[in-house]
């Protein structure tokens, strides 16, 4: 028998709103997730319907290529620029740097590459005499492979651009801006599958709020909410795992021994909240030498102020929503994108508008 | 970004799984994962890598823990006399 993962049938999901209605809080509370898969789930199949009036989901900082400070951007097309094939996942290709994206670098004649894996860009750099530059975006689902293809020989002319970012870190620094108003994560489940439950402790455990690891299921989705509710009806407040069958409490070993055979963490620049303590990666002083940063020499543009009238970074740390943004729908769109939560498939704007989220119905 | 999908493996090589990915046939690096497994087992796989193995009865396991969670809420009743569909819902 073929067994299914996937689950999403209007039965039980039933079952699980009549939970979340039973849960529900008498007083506002405000639900924050930090993961694009996780806003996809919940825009396209309308479960933002389930929630009573009370309850407000948002995204926060949950897609790694809408919090790439756009300095990071303009370095991978100033290393472009300097004659090396710069290779990148599809959705960084259109965020905007200061002035342009990789997408336009490349129409302007740089060698930019997209790839589907880390190994796609070593395999490039084999066959190549030129330089070869992997711009490492992605939280700690993808900063293993990463470190997984430096650890295996790379040639000389393979170099990494790292910007990869470390998830519990940002959720802690969010509950510390004011106004925010966050009563409870759902934390995302692939993130977690890396890092476990227990990788979200050091950083939140003295917070007192709920922290609901969920899966991307339309099902998984309601059973965490309902999960979070019941921790806050019952006042105990902790971090609990709503997706066991891809999430061990210790997290997955031996992804977590390769990203820390090669990397250290490090401060890393949010574009929307700005430089949060250790919560990014650098590259262990034994991998140096395969550091672009260092291999090129590039003079920072400087970084162009915040768009006016665009609302990411209100977005971006979950005190507003798409069309709480003039812009929305208005002047920026997926074709004409102005900032980038309208340009990664997984930020908030794009997928409002692919799937007409609402806050409510 | 963190997209995850399960896939079925096919065949276990010395570095890579051959699996059948939403009907494609196509290899997952292992260096990433850390349980064994074995032809007939389902692996998450992110860019290219195993992140995790998915064994034949999380599925139902999943299933277990939704129903324990709504049928022990129901038991208590419901809280708020608003919900029609709760009534629909005790069996």
């Amino acid at each position: 028998m073929t067994p299914s993962f996937h689950f999403a049938d209007p039965a039980r999901a039933r079952k699980l709103g009549d939970a979340i209605r039973i849960l529900s809080p008498a007083e506002p509370f405000k639900v924050v997730h930090v993961c694009g898969t996780h806003e996809m789930a919940i825009t396209r199949n309308g479960l933002r319907r389930f929630l009573p009036e009370t309850v407000e989901l948002l995204e926060g900082p949950g897609c790694p290529v809408c919090v790439t400070p756009a300095a990071e951007i303009d370095t991978a097309i100033a290393i472009a620029e300097a004659g090396a094939i710069v290779c990148s996942f599809g959705d960084m290709m259109r965020v905007p740097g200061s002035d342009r994206s990789l997408d336009e670098a490349r129409s302007e004649g740089c060698d930019v590459r997209t790839v589907l894996s880390a190994s796609d860009a070593v395999a490039i750099a084999r066959e190549t005499e030129r330089q070869v530059v992997f711009f490492a975006v992605g939280f700690e689902t993808t900063a293993p492979m990463t470190a997984a293809v430096l650890l295996e020989d790379p040639p000389e002319s393979f170099s990494v651009l790292v910007s990869h970012k470390q998830v519990p870190q940002a959720m802690a620094a969010l509950l510390d801006l004011p106004d925010n108003r966050i009563a409870a994560y759902l934390a995302p489940g692939h993130v977690s599958t890396i890092i476990g439950t227990e990788g979200y402790e050091a950083w939140l455990e003295e917070r007192r709020i709920p922290i609901v690891v969920g899966g991307f299921e339309p099902l998984d989705v309601l059973y965490a909410l309902a999960l979070i509710l019941r921790q806050h009806r019952d006042g105990r407040p902790r971090v609990e795992n709503g997706y066991p069958r891809a999430v061990a409490a210790e997290g997955n070993p031996v992804a977590q021994a390769l990203l820390e055979a090669v990397f250290e963490p490090a401060d890393a620049g949010w574009r929307g909240i700005g430089t949060i303590p250790s919560s990014g990666y650098r590259l262990r002083p034994e991998f140096a030498p395969f550091d672009a940063r260092g291999r090129f020499d590039i003079d920072l543009p400087v970084e162009r102020g915040e768009i006016a009238g665009c609302r990411c970074p209100d977005i971006l740390t979950a005190r507003a929503v798409p069309t709480d943004c003039p812009l929305f729908s208005t002047r920026c769109t997926p074709l004409s994108p102005i900032g980038p939560c309208m340009v990664g498939s997984e930020g908030a704007c794009s997928i409002w508008f692919r799937y007409g989220g609402r806050e409510s119905l | 970004m963190c997209l995850a999908a399960p896939a079925r493996v096919l065949e276990v090589g010395d570095d890579t799984l051959t699996v059948d990915y939403g009907g494609v046939r196509t290899t997952a690096r292992k260096d990433a994962l850390a349980e064994d497994v074995a032809p007939g087992d389902y692996v998450l796989i992110h860019t290219g890598f195993a992140i995790r193995r998915l064994s034949p009865e999380d599925g139902e396991e999943t299933l277990r823990l939704f129903d324990e969670l709504t049928a022990s809420l129901s038991a208590e009743g419901p809280v708020e006399a608003e919900s029609a569909s709760t009534q629909d819902s005790v069996e």
